[in-house]
């Protein structure tokens, strides 16, 4: 501790209840008994100076202005245009101007107490002790003691039996409080097969081929398809394009004859038989992460994921030629029905979507 | 009857005297009222974390009035006409409302979100504070690792948030979230099925993050903060050096009234500055993302920025997939690329900061409690591994938007992966070595002009003709001309108009005016001493 700073740290204790102390008297020795010295203190303007009331005022301004801020609020929340109406007009002001008065009126309050806090009352400087460091060496020893001491009291070394039995006792009741949770959300991922499969799945249908459908349910015929093109594509089965079957969204490219050839060749034996004619079937869902891997570089004959940049390369089996997925898209066998329209002959023959442990 | 009067000027006194008749709360409250705070200005950057949390919690309430959890499917009748018709989950429909169909709604929520990002940064910038003045160390270890465990659990709080509206942007993070579980070894199919009960998305997932972002997060934060200061509280502040300020005494202003009435005006202006925010900033729209769908996504879509990171390093991961077989049991296993960037990395990035106050300690041999603040450049090699830290993030940063800064540059996409590669690994290193030099030369200079005396700017012709700057000594001088300062840890004044009367003067009230260097003054405005620094020898350097 520094005794310069605090010369009169060795005063007696004032009697507070000296009739002529004043009451900062009282303030100070009541900060001092807590180990804090006042050091200095001191108005920052003199009391009725013009100063003084200058600032007075610009406080009492500022909350004046909140006063009328916040009744301007008030108005504008009240009467305001706040039903939405599209194309340019008043009632997009609607939100700026509430959140313009909202903060006008709530900075007005914050500047008028941070201005008459550090404009009106005196500025100072305390110092007090710390205090730190550990409790003295005595303390130390009583509380360890002390605890030692009920230790032993339990017991528990004398009855060593009693030590077992509690927690043998005991632990199954831990386990009980877990056992909720973890057997209430546990979800097997393998028994189903779940992740595996989708909603190309026959078994979704009656066990008959899936439908390849648009967005709203039509199928497809392949001249509906121009060469060159590409539609998005769901299984025909209820609910087929919502997210209810989130790994079935599939990208059906009608490619160009000498594209379809060059696929056609490289084509891996997993993928044998999936084509139709010039036309494959890609899953949409990202390798890497899920995303939709949907901008189709018609030039380039690549599919882009926009999350990472992954690319795949439509002419050899969506193989990744870019960024960081490192699985090729899944092909969907398809096929043409009698009644001519696309079906896929089965479900993808491995799973889409990003990878997990158990997938080979 | 005689009616008993009442004193109506006593009764303040009266009650107080009630109060304490019940609780002795005399002592506790005056100590309370007393304790001595002290003051700088980067000392605020936790309270605007704190206060945006608070905002966070009013907002956040209003919006739970009208949000519904659920991912039924329903058709969309409310007052967008851009999207009348369409199905989406009754989540979605429900932010759209409380856009359009909630009067003040979408100021609400526009205010919620930017008080996340507030208080995302507030904390990330606060730890910066904390860890580049060495206020993490002994004792105080344990409060750095809260505010370690604050910032994830933000990052949660944020990343649940965000997911709840289920726009096109929610659920693809969502999706990512979703995959980014699936990659943990052994567990990951097991971890995700469980979490969104079967298969992404699922029908519970939104109730899920919902209680998780109302009320189990929150109240793990709201703990969280309470231990956090309450330990502010009872290890009392650090305090930068100073005249008067040493290791077992904290210097500044007592807490009422004005510590106090300082803090509440602040609170008032960040959340003024919020509202300001919510109200004239867009963000978050997401009536234009339209709901979410498996199969489109919207380009250039951005996460918030505390999640940016996470996103660079999944774009800068080089496709290293691992696939095995288990000794011919299963169909043969694999480790997914993204579990390196977006499950190890995160790890990594939690243990090292928490562990960082240990093995520090360790590697000075530094076993003391310090108070005291160090300035960055007085410990070159901690302030230059911060700098490297900070390099790696922006790195990741950048890259997680690296096809908008292709697509507005006119830079191949694949070149900025190639050059945030590369960057993420030499860029922290030069970051390294750059901040340690410069370190060096600041450390340097304070101690040439303690020798040397402050530049006047008077250029002075020599007898034989040579020219010479003539210095403004600190502290009288030995026969060579040299001070004899001691460096105190504190700024060196640099300039003439940071010298003498022209500074600002300590007005001694208590205390003679004619020791002005004794008494502590605001650190921004060091007295410059005639004597020597009143406590240089206190301070405890760790050394290099
Ligand atoms: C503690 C930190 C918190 C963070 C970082 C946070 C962050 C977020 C974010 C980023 C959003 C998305 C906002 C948007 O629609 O643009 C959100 C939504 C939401 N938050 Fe929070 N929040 C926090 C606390 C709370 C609390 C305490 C509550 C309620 C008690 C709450 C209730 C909500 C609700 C109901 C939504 C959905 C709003 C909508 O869909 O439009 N949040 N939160
Ligand atoms: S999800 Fe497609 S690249 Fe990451």
């Amino acid at each position: 501790m520094s005794t310069e700073t605090e010369p009169r740290v060795e005063q007696e204790p004032l009697d507070v209840f000296d009739p002529r102390l004043t009451r900062f008297d009282i303030m100070r020795e009541g900060a001092r008994r807590e180990g804090i010295e006042i050091v200095h203190y001191e108005a920052q303007y003199p009391p009725n100076s013009r100063a003084e009331r200058r600032m007075t005022r610009i406080v009492a301004s500022f909350f004046l202005l909140t006063g009328v801020a916040a009744t301007a609020f008030l108005l504008i929340y009240s009467f305001g245009p706040w039903e939405y109406e599209l194309g340019s007009n008043p009632s997009k002001l609607y939100t700026p101007l509430l959140g313009l008065t909202l903060g006008v009126a709530l900075l007005g309050i914050g500047f008028g107490i941070l201005t008459w806090g550090k404009k009106l009352l005196p500025r100072e400087i305390a110092i007090q002790d710390r205090h730190d460091g550990p409790s003295a060496t005595e303390e130390r020893k009583i509380t360890g003691e002390t605890m030692i001491y009920i230790a032993e009291e339990l017991g528990l070394k004398r009855r060593k039996a009693l030590g077992f039995a509690a927690l043998l006792g005991l632990a199954p009741v831990g386990a009980v409080a877990v056992a909720p949770l973890v057997g209430g959300l546990i979800k097997d991922p393998v028994e189903d097969r779940i992740l595996f499969r989708t909603g190309w799945d026959p078994a979704n249908n009656n066990g008959r081929r899936v439908r390849v459908t648009r967005e709203n349910g039509t199928p497809i015929r392949p001249e509906d398809v121009s060469v060159g093109g590409q539609l998005t594509v769901f299984p025909g089965i209820p609910g087929g394009a919502t997210n209810e079957h989130a790994d079935s969204p599939t990208l059906l490219i009608h490619l160009r004859p000498d594209d379809a050839k060059k696929t056609r060749d490289t084509l891996k034996p997993v993928n044998q038989g999936s084509m139709w004619e010039n036309f494959v079937a890609y899953s949409k869902i990202c390798t890497h992460a899920g995303c939709p891997a949907s901008l189709y570089e018609q030039q380039t004959n690549r599919l882009l994921c926009p999350c990472h940049q992954s690319q795949f390369l439509i002419t050899d089996n969506a193989r990744p030629i870019f960024g960081p997925a490192t699985r090729s898209l899944p092909m969907l066998p398809i096929t043409v029905d009698e009644e001519g329209f696309f079906v896929a002959t089965s479900d993808y023959k491995v799973a889409v979507g990003p990878a997990f442990w158990e997938r080979p | 009857m005689k009616r008993r009067k009442i004193d109506v000027r006593a009764l303040p006194a009266k009650s107080a005297g009630a109060l304490d008749d019940r609780f002795q709360a005399a002592t506790p409250l005056r100590s309370l009222l007393n304790k001595v705070f002290p003051d700088h200005w980067s000392f605020l950057l936790g309270e605007i974390a704190l206060f945006s949390f608070i905002v966070l919690l009013l907002t956040g309430t209003f919006l739970t009035f009208f949000y519904e959890p659920s991912l039924h499917t329903v058709t969309y009748d409310g007052s967008y006409t851009p999207l009348r018709g369409r199905h989406m989950s009754a989540a979605y429909a429900s932010s759209l409302d409380l856009s359009f169909d909630v009067r003040g709604g979408l100021v609400m929520r526009q205010m919620h979100h930017w008080a996340a990002l507030t208080f995302m940064a507030a904390i990330v910038v606060h730890m910066f504070r904390i860890f580049f003045t060495g206020a993490f160390r002994k004792p105080r270890e344990t409060n750095w690792i809260i505010g370690s465990l604050l910032f994830w659990i933000g990052f949660l709080a944020g990343f649940t948030g965000y997911s709840l509206p289920d726009d096109a942007l929610s659920g693809t993070g969502l999706r990512i979230a979703s995959a980014i579980m699936l990659s943990i070894p052994v567990i990951g199919s097991w971890v995700t099925t469980s979490i969104f009960d079967g298969e992404f998305p699922g029908h519970i997932i939104m109730g899920r993050f919902y209680i998780a972002h109302v009320l189990l997060i929150p109240g793990i934060l709201l703990a969280l903060i309470t231990v956090h200061v309450g330990l502010v509280f009872k290890q009392k502040h650090t305090q930068w050096p100073g005249p008067g300020r040493t290791e077992h005494n904290v210097v500044g202003e007592r807490m009422f009234p004005r510590y106090a009435i300082k803090q509440g005006g602040f609170f008032m202006i960040v959340f003024g500055v919020i509202a300001l925010m919510g109200g004239l900033l867009q963000i978050n729209p997401i009536w234009l993302f339209g709901p979410y769908e498996a199969f489109t996504v919207s380009a250039a879509s951005q996460p918030d920025w505390y999640v940016m990171f996470l996103d660079g390093s999944t774009r800068l991961f080089p496709a290293w997939e691992i696939r095995f077989d288990l000794f011919g049991w299963g169909d043969g296993y694999t480790i997914p690329p993204i579990f390196w960037p977006t499950v190890v990395l995160p790890g990594i990035l939690t243990m090292l900061p928490m562990a960082y106050p240990f093995i520090e300690a360790r590697l000075t041999k530094d076993k003391k409690a310090h108070n005291l603040l160090q300035r960055p450049r007085d410990v070159p090699a901690r302030t230059a591994l911060g700098a490297m830290a900070i390099m790696f993030w922006l790195v990741l940063t950048l890259s997680g938007g690296n096809d908008v800064i292709a697509d507005k540059f006119h830079i191949s996409l694949n070149a900025m992966t190639w050059a945030g590669r590369i960057g993420l690994l030499i860029l922290p290193p030069i970051a390294y070595y750059v901040t340690y030099r410069i370190c060096l030369g600041l450390q340097q200079h304070d101690r040439e002009v303690l020798a040397h005396g402050v530049e006047t700017g008077i250029i002075k012709r020599l007898p034989d003709g040579r020219f010479i700057e003539v210095h403004q000594p600190l502290a009288p001088v030995d026969e060579h001309g040299h001070g004899e300062l001691e460096y105190a840890g504190w700024v060196v004044p640099k300039k003439m108009n940071r010298l003498g009367a022209l500074g600002p003067a300590i007005k001694g009230f208590f205390y003679p005016i004619e020791k002005p260097a004794e008494a502590p003054v605001s650190p921004g405005h060091p007295p410059v001493s005639p004597v020597e620094p009143a406590q240089p020898a206190r301070r405890e350097e760790i050394s290099q």
